[in-house]
């Protein structure tokens, strides 16, 4: 893999249109980069890429797919994966990330991060597709953990391990997001500390950090949404002051998708993010 | 069937069931991938289709879109393109029948969303047709910026786009009606033209000789026609001459 530019190690958050004129008013915006949802960039012209354009000389750029289907039993898609690229060589992105998640299946797209068991077979495959995504675009991607709300009786491999594999055979980067480990914990009943503490965090290009909503199933015991319309939850906070604890500041992002606050909201949960990456080391994790 | 062709099954299923394979309770939880799929994908229809949810009401829309999502599943991950297929849903479906001019409005608002994606391509000035000898004018082909669309109704569709987007009251006259969408900057604009002009601009925009389109629209207002076409800057570019590639 050529190398790439990597992002800077402070806050950033996830671009959204209703905040242009906002942030092009806010000179001393606590930020060191700037997301986007590849799929909403795929268009010819028109305003969405003259505000990219606009926002590209002033900040690092994560572009971030949420439709390439990489966890899917289909091979990938070649016109999606030639929309990326064209729109990764428009911009020059410091960071390229997707989701070990599927959601197209036998030509229909169902605009969903949807769940995979976790076997030597899904292992073998997804490899592939990352590995495939790299080649195509011919750079290193960073593969987001998921969240999610269903296990598979077949599943053999824990998803960490599954992590370390797919890290292993493609050379691929982590984003780390801490609300997905902290939902899929509460989800399945396990710690999400015993899930950190075995996670890759040399692999970790960014970390996402977003809001859930909270809701029961049919036995009453909790599970949690990654709604993505929300601040960041307490516990989350604190997971991810222990992560920079122990790698040192990292990229990390603030997700709000849906519900989207005002922007000065939306700053000062930035700013937060960024205080716990300028926070002395020893202080981080208190 | 197994593995992720079932869970995709199971996201259609009426019943709502989860696939088998799943672990533990899993009847909610699998609940919550159908819910997040179903709003998602209606999320989208209601934002490119406004008028349309006006026109037939909220709870109606909901139903229509899900028959629709039923037909023609999403076949990609951009979802500005999902929703091409409404117009041609509408023509042909019986519960809106009462409605024969949904179909159009949705034309419309398809065409807008294109619009706002299309190519930021320079546009030809005045001056450039000034150029021209006049007896070249009735060969001439000519190349519309790709925001432009030109929807002919046979249905007064102007005011019915006005009326479901607060805009006017409602119909006076039940008569055809036209509608030219654009992109002049960034904002879309979506502005009636006469039905005469529409025709004439269609036909040059599928690559007509500007003779040809001229005769090939009844009540064609040609110099206000010309007007709309040169003071609209609607073309980008003229064509090699030669007969029409459709």
């Amino acid at each position: 893999m050529p190398a790439v530019p990597t992002l800077p190690a402070g806050p950033g958050v996830g671009f959204k249109p209703e905040h242009f004129d906002a942030l092009a008013a806010d000179a001393d915006a606590p930020l060191a980069f700037l997301e986007i949802h590849a799929e909403n960039y795929m268009g010819a012209g028109g305003r969405p890429h003259a505000q990219l354009a606009a926002l590209r000389s002033r900040f690092a750029l994560s572009v971030h797919g949420v439709g390439l289907s990489i966890g899917g039993e289909a091979p990938l898609d070649a016109a999606h994966l030639g929309r990326l690229r064209t729109l990764l060589d428009r911009y020059a992105p410091e960071s390229f990330s997707e989701h070990l998640a599927w959601s197209t299946h036998s030509g229909e797209f169902f605009n969903d991060l949807l769940p995979l068991p976790y076997t030597a077979r899904t292992l073998a495959r997804v490899a592939d597709h990352v590995a495939q995504v790299q080649d195509t675009l011919g750079r290193r991607m960073l593969l987001e953990n998921p969240s999610t709300y269903v296990r598979f009786a077949e599943s053999t491999l824990a998803e960490v391990d599954f992590l370390h594999a797919i890290v292993a055979r493609t050379g691929c980067g982590l984003l780390l997001d801490v609300n997905n480990v902290f939902v899929s914990a509460v989800n399945h009943g396990t710690d999400p500390r015993a899930y950190l503490a075995e996670f890759p965090l040399e692999a970790v290009g960014e970390i996402h950090l977003g809001g859930h909503d909270a809701d029961a199933d049919e036995t009453g015991a909790p599970v949690l949404i990654d709604a993505h319309g929300s601040a960041v939850a307490d516990p989350v906070w604190t997971l991810f002051a222990e992560v920079i604890a122990r790698t040192g500041p990292l990229p990390s992002l603030i997700e709000w998708d849906n519900d989207v606050p005002d922007w000065p909201v939306l700053r000062a949960q930035a700013a937060r993010a960024g205080a716990v990456l300028a926070a002395p080391a020893h202080s981080r994790a208190a | 069937m197994a593995g992720l062709a079932a869970f995709a099954a199971a996201l259609h299923a009426e019943d709502g069931a989860p696939p088998p394979g799943l672990a533990g309770p899993a009847v909610r939880r699998f609940a919550i991938y159908r819910n997040n799929v179903a709003v998602g994908l209606i999320g989208a229809l209601e934002t490119r289709f406004p008028a349309v949810r006006a026109l037939v009401g909220a709870d109606f829309f909901g139903a229509l879109a899900r028959d629709f999502i039923r037909a023609h599943p999403p076949a990609s991950p951009v979802l500005a393109q999902f929703g091409d297929a409404l117009p041609g849903f509408l023509a042909d479906f019986p519960p809106a029948a009462d409605l024969p001019y949904l179909a159009d409005i949705a034309a419309v608002e398809a065409a807008r969303t294109r619009a706002y994606h299309a190519a930021d391509t320079p546009r030809l000035a005045a001056s450039a047709f000034a150029a021209l000898p006049p007896d070249a004018l009735g060969d001439l082909r000519l190349a519309l910026h790709p925001a432009v669309a030109l929807i002919r109704s046979v249905h007064p569709i102007a005011d019915i786009m006005a009326a479901a987007t607060g805009a006017a009251a409602g119909v006076e006259d039940w008569t055809p009606q036209a509608l030219l969408v654009d992109r002049p900057g960034f904002d879309v604009v979506t502005r009636p033209i006469a039905c005469g002009t529409a025709t004439f601009l269609a036909a040059l925009g599928a690559g007509h000789p500007l003779g040809a389109a001229a005769a090939a629209a009844d009540d064609l207002d040609l110099p206000a026609a010309l007007a709309d076409l040169v003071g609209g800057a609607l073309a980008i570019g003229f064509l090699p001459p030669g007969a029409a590639v459709l």
